[in-house]
């Protein structure tokens, strides 16, 4: 028996292709505390992003873009485990989920913050596929950066 | 086999060591030639023949190595005159790709010839390649980038282009066949109107060179880019064709050694063509490959090639005509295209085709083809790209629209589409 599809069900898991079908946080904020548009050079994937910042807590967030399942679903994904966290935070969930894109062993209690996103581990058997993943987690860098700076 | 195609696939094949490879259980079935092609065991054997007996540095030593490495090297230019029908052997230098190529003659024939005002004329269907160097040049000199646009039918359009080039044009640039569309663009006509007002042609022949036959002199061309590893070479060198005339009055765009006559403290003075635009020492091993690649080419017969790829194509025109949900760029029919099938689809990201591919050892390209501005003009960010070689077969082409089809339902039932 040759092989088919079956392997692909690692990538796309359930939580991914829901928040790929129905993204969250789209809406577009009126009065962003910043604002960026991060595009991987390799493949054109593009992810817009604002950040609504009350004191140092990232209050609100918007996500929207075009491009692969995997980069569109990762930026819902972020969207709704950062929003509300303080920027400390919001940066140490970075590293953590960047962690994991390489392959880190997780914790429990990592696992644990790291939540729905976890979904996106089957990510690093499809090695090409990674930076699609980390694309919007660099968008927020970005923003948090260009937020930090604009007060 | 059809008549006037005879290539026979099945012995091409077995010189090909890596269409054996099984990728995630499944024999290779490689469709990404317009990024790079496979290479046959002749060019392959050719490298470890010139590392074991003869590796040396070219046109500076009496010794024996030297001697044959430098035939050897030469010899390889000779073949590539032939190939292409160039004038001279002097009129062929060896870069290191297409892209270089094209930026030896932005830097070296362009800050010579394009001044405030001027313009630059190339199309909407061009590889960044023969964009960027343009715009950058453009944006140095103070000149003007125009962009003959493309037709509904994936054609450049030539009603447009006979407007956009004027007396104030210095230069037009188009590639021969588009990587995308794969439209094979009509460059004998492109360089009388351009010839007409005094400027030169350049033809990025990267797609064309390794798929057809082509005649520098009968398309009347000025430059023309290509690089090896498309055509059966190895990576890291390409060639610039030039005519002679201009070339001998080039500046040289790189110095050191090689492409100088004479140095003192003070001064230099240039060596002759094409030693003037290949200072230091050159991929001498790769040139001497490149040379095998044409030997092979040649010896199926460009025609040949060009008949097999026609077939092939058409084939998967017709299956493609007949799937739903996928849209081809470029044009319908094989008239005026060559092997290079691009499409999207309605709902799937031309990635995520890409991934499950590979997961049946299928390798096509996906993304935006070094072609932004074109693949955004069509109201899309990406695109799948399959494309065939002298190896390739109609069976494959099954394999992909099967692969295509599974893929599809996957996304279906995972609900995305
Ligand atoms: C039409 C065209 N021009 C230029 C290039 C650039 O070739 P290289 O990367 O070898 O410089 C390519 C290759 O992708 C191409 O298809």
């Amino acid at each position: 028996m040759q092989k088919g599809l079956g392997d692909l069900d690692e990538l796309y898991q359930e939580v991914l292709l829901d928040h790929y079908r129905n993204p969250r946080n789209t809406g577009r904020l009126d009065d962003p505390a910043s604002e960026v548009d991060a595009v991987n050079p390799f493949c054109g994937d593009e992810i817009h992003m604002q950040l609504g910042m009350d004191g140092d807590t990232l209050s609100r967030i918007s996500v929207t873009g075009q491009g692969c399942s995997i980069s569109q679903a990762a930026g819902s994904l972020l969207s709704e485990l950062v929003e509300g966290k303080t920027s400390e935070e919001a940066r140490e969930l970075r590293e953590l989920f960047r962690g994991m894109m390489m392959g880190e062993e997780l914790s429990d209690d990592v696992a644990d913050r790291l939540d729905d996103n976890l979904a996106l581990q089957g990510v690093r058997r499809f090695p090409v596929r990674i930076k699609c993943a980390l694309l919007s987690w660099s968008a927020l860098i970005d923003a948090l950066d260009k937020a930090a700076t604009a007060e | 086999m059809t008549p006037g195609a005879p290539l026979d696939v099945q012995r091409i094949r077995a010189d090909f060591p890596i269409l054996t490879r099984q990728v995630n259980g499944h024999t290779l079935t490689y469709l990404d030639n317009a990024a790079t092609s496979q290479k046959p065991r002749q060019v392959i054997e050719s490298l470890v023949d010139y590392y074991e007996r003869y590796n040396s540095n070219v046109h500076r030593g009496v010794h024996t190595l030297s001697i044959e490495a430098t035939e050897a090297y030469e010899e390889a230019r000779g073949k590539v005159q032939r190939f292409i029908n160039a004038p001279s052997p002097e009129s062929v230098i060896w870069t290191r790709n297409t892209s270089e190529s094209l930026n030896l003659v932005a830097y070296s024939w362009g800050e010579a010839n394009v001044g405030a005002g001027d313009e630059i004329v190339t199309t909407a269907m061009e590889h960044h390649s023969d964009i960027v160097p343009w715009q950058q040049l453009a944006m140095r000199e103070g000149a003007t980038l125009k962009i003959i646009p493309e037709t509904e039918t994936g054609r450049l359009d030539m009603e447009q282009a006979a407007s956009l080039i004027t007396e104030r044009t210095k230069i037009v640039a188009a590639t021969h066949m588009s990587n995308v569309l794969g439209t094979v663009n009509d460059i004998k006509a492109l360089a009388d109107a351009a010839h007409k007002v005094g400027a030169v042609m350049l033809v990025d022949g990267a797609q064309s060179v390794p798929h057809m036959p082509v005649d520098v002199q009968a398309l009347d061309c000025d430059f023309m880019a290509f690089s090896a590893h498309k055509m059966l070479g190895p990576t890291g060198i390409g060639v610039l064709y030039g005519r002679p005339e201009i070339l001998e009055v080039m500046p040289p765009w790189m110095f050191g050694g090689d492409m100088i006559l004479e140095v003192s403290y003070e001064d230099a003075s240039w060596n002759d063509l094409p030693y003037r635009f290949e200072a230091g020492t050159p991929n001498i091993a790769d040139a001497i490959a490149t040379g095998v690649a044409v030997d092979y080419l040649s010896a199926l017969g460009m025609d040949n090639v060009w008949a097999h790829e026609q077939q092939v194509t058409a084939y998967a025109l017709g299956k493609f005509a007949g799937l739903d949900g996928f849209n081809l760029l470029g044009p319908r029919e094989v008239e005026d295209k060559g092997a290079v099938i691009s499409f999207s689809h309605d709902s799937v990201h031309s990635h995520d085709l890409g991934t499950a591919l590979d997961q049946l050892g299928i390798a096509i390209r996906t993304g935006h083809h070094c072609a932004m501005p074109l693949i955004r003009s069509h109201g899309i960010v990406s695109a799948a790209r399959a494309s065939f070689y002298i190896y390739n077969t109609e069976a494959e082409v099954d394999i992909l629209v099967d692969g295509l089809i599974e893929a599809e339902s996957y996304f279906s039932k995972a609900g995305i589409l």
